[in-house]
């Protein structure tokens, strides 16, 4: 058997990645989890946080995307990750995010909506590099 | 027989409509490009959330508790048709189709003794339905002039529907959409969205997968927030292809009624150029008789 497995990780706008990779890190609902070929078959939700993929060994991170929650399955050899949002980890930039949070901040105190938009760029911030 | 005068002006108002329907198919063109791009980049979330949704439909227990977004209600009585159609007119049969869909099925519904409500999405929906069908509307979206479909759209519907469903105002849903083909064609389609139904076990598409084993959250809970996701996606990517489908049939309108100007105004000039000839050809003999009277 080899030791690698189709990883796919899409968001409703596109297709972020689909490649064979050796291990892939998720954020589950409850807790986080590793993933490596032949896996048990799985379904789960996933919650915000990110996303870690090992292209070729299991020492070294080869990609890293943030993802607002959504749900994973894994079946055979293959793992997918279907999120809310998918963005590169390295695409996440530290003073565009604190001007977002500071714009939903003067309304997440009535507005569920941008409190919830605070939330998600909070949890970018503590991500991006 | 219309005067030169006439014909000149009918010649330059065709000419300005020409120009008019080639602009907007120019513009119909650049953002087919972009809804296509849209839609076909949006297609693998959906064909996934689907997939997970199949298996998981699979292998969870069918207890009397299920959700009836599962396995549907016992009586089924109210039949909700979902119309997907475009906010702007001339984009030839795009929404003609699908309204003579959305009757054809309405007429064929109510003979089995079935309720049918509406849910219009798009103004053409309820401009051309309200009139024999008011009563039937549950609900109307307007995108209006709105530039990009995002998740939010189908969110707000997902939502609407969801308790539209809850409160008992239709037992089984089916959208009605043009599905995106290519540039010149687009394929009524007709899905069931809600309930999402069970898939049979013996079925080709799923044999050779291996069943769920570990569920987080546990498998119901799970499996309701997962149908609502589903139901979101489904919508989203129906959305999509509408959209794409309403950019390329206007393409080809527009490309049909510039070239039909173009041969009308051809036409409109040989009518024209006879009757300056016949015009001028009758002033020589008057002239000419004129002269030789003298």
């Amino acid at each position: 058997m080899s030791n690698q497995m189709q990883f796919e990780l899409a968001s409703p706008q596109k297709l972020a990645c689909s490649k064979p990779v050796v291990m892939v890190t998720v954020p589950g609902g409850e807790g986080d989890f590793g993933v490596l070929a032949g896996h048990a078959p799985m379904a789960t939700t996933v919650a915000m946080g990110v996303v870690e993929a090992y292209e070729h060994d299991q020492t070294t991170v080869t990609d890293r995307w943030f993802v607002a929650g959504g749900f994973c399955e894994v079946e055979g050899d293959r793992c997918t990750v279907m999120a809310d949002q998918v963005i590169p980890v390295k695409d996440l930039k530290r003073d565009v995010l604190e001007e977002e949070i500071a714009v939903f901040a003067k309304t997440a105190a009535n507005d569920s909506d941008a409190a919830q938009k605070m939330a998600i760029a909070q949890a970018k911030l503590l991500v991006a590099v | 027989m219309p005067s030169l005068k006439d014909l000149k002006n009918r010649i330059a108002s065709v000419k300005s409509t020409r120009k008019i329907t080639s602009a907007m198919k120019m513009v119909a063109a650049s953002k087919l490009r972009r809804a296509q791009d849209h839609a076909e980049s949006s297609r693998p979330y959906a064909r996934f959330i689907l997939r997970m949704t199949q298996d998981l439909a699979r292998t969870i227990e069918i207890s009397p508790e299920s959700s009836p977004l599962l396995v549907g209600r016992e009586k089924v009585q109210t039949v909700l048709l979902i119309v997907l159609t475009s906010d702007r007119g001339l984009c030839g049969a795009f929404n003609g189709s699908i309204i003579r869909e959305t009757r054809r099925r309405i007429v064929a519904l109510e003979k089995e003794g079935k309720t049918v409500r509406l849910v219009c999405v798009g103004r053409k929906a309820y401009s051309l339905l309200h009139r024999e069908h008011e009563d039937k509307i549950l609900h109307k979206v307007e995108s209006a002039a709105k530039k990009q479909i995002d998740l939010a759209d189908a969110q707000e519907l997902e939502d609407r529907l969801i308790t539209l469903f809850e409160e008992g105002a239709f037992d089984v849903a089916h959208i009605i959409f043009n599905r995106f083909k290519s540039a010149i064609s687009q394929i009524v389609s007709v899905e069931q969205l809600i309930p999402f139904g069970v898939p049979q076990a013996n079925d080709n598409e799923t044999e050779g997968r291996l069943a769920c084993e570990i569920f987080e959250p546990e498998q119901n809970a799970l499996m309701a927030a997962l149908l609502r996701r589903n139901l979101t996606a489904q919508l989203f990517a129906d959305l999509m292809e509408s959209s794409a489908g309403e950019q390329g049939a206007r393409m080809t309108a527009m490309d049909n009624a510039t070239r039909n100007a173009g041969d009308m105004i051809d036409r409109l000039t040989l009518n024209y150029n006879r009757s300056r000839q016949a015009y001028i050809t009758k002033e020589l003999i008057e002239i000419i008789s004129g002269a030789e009277a003298v």
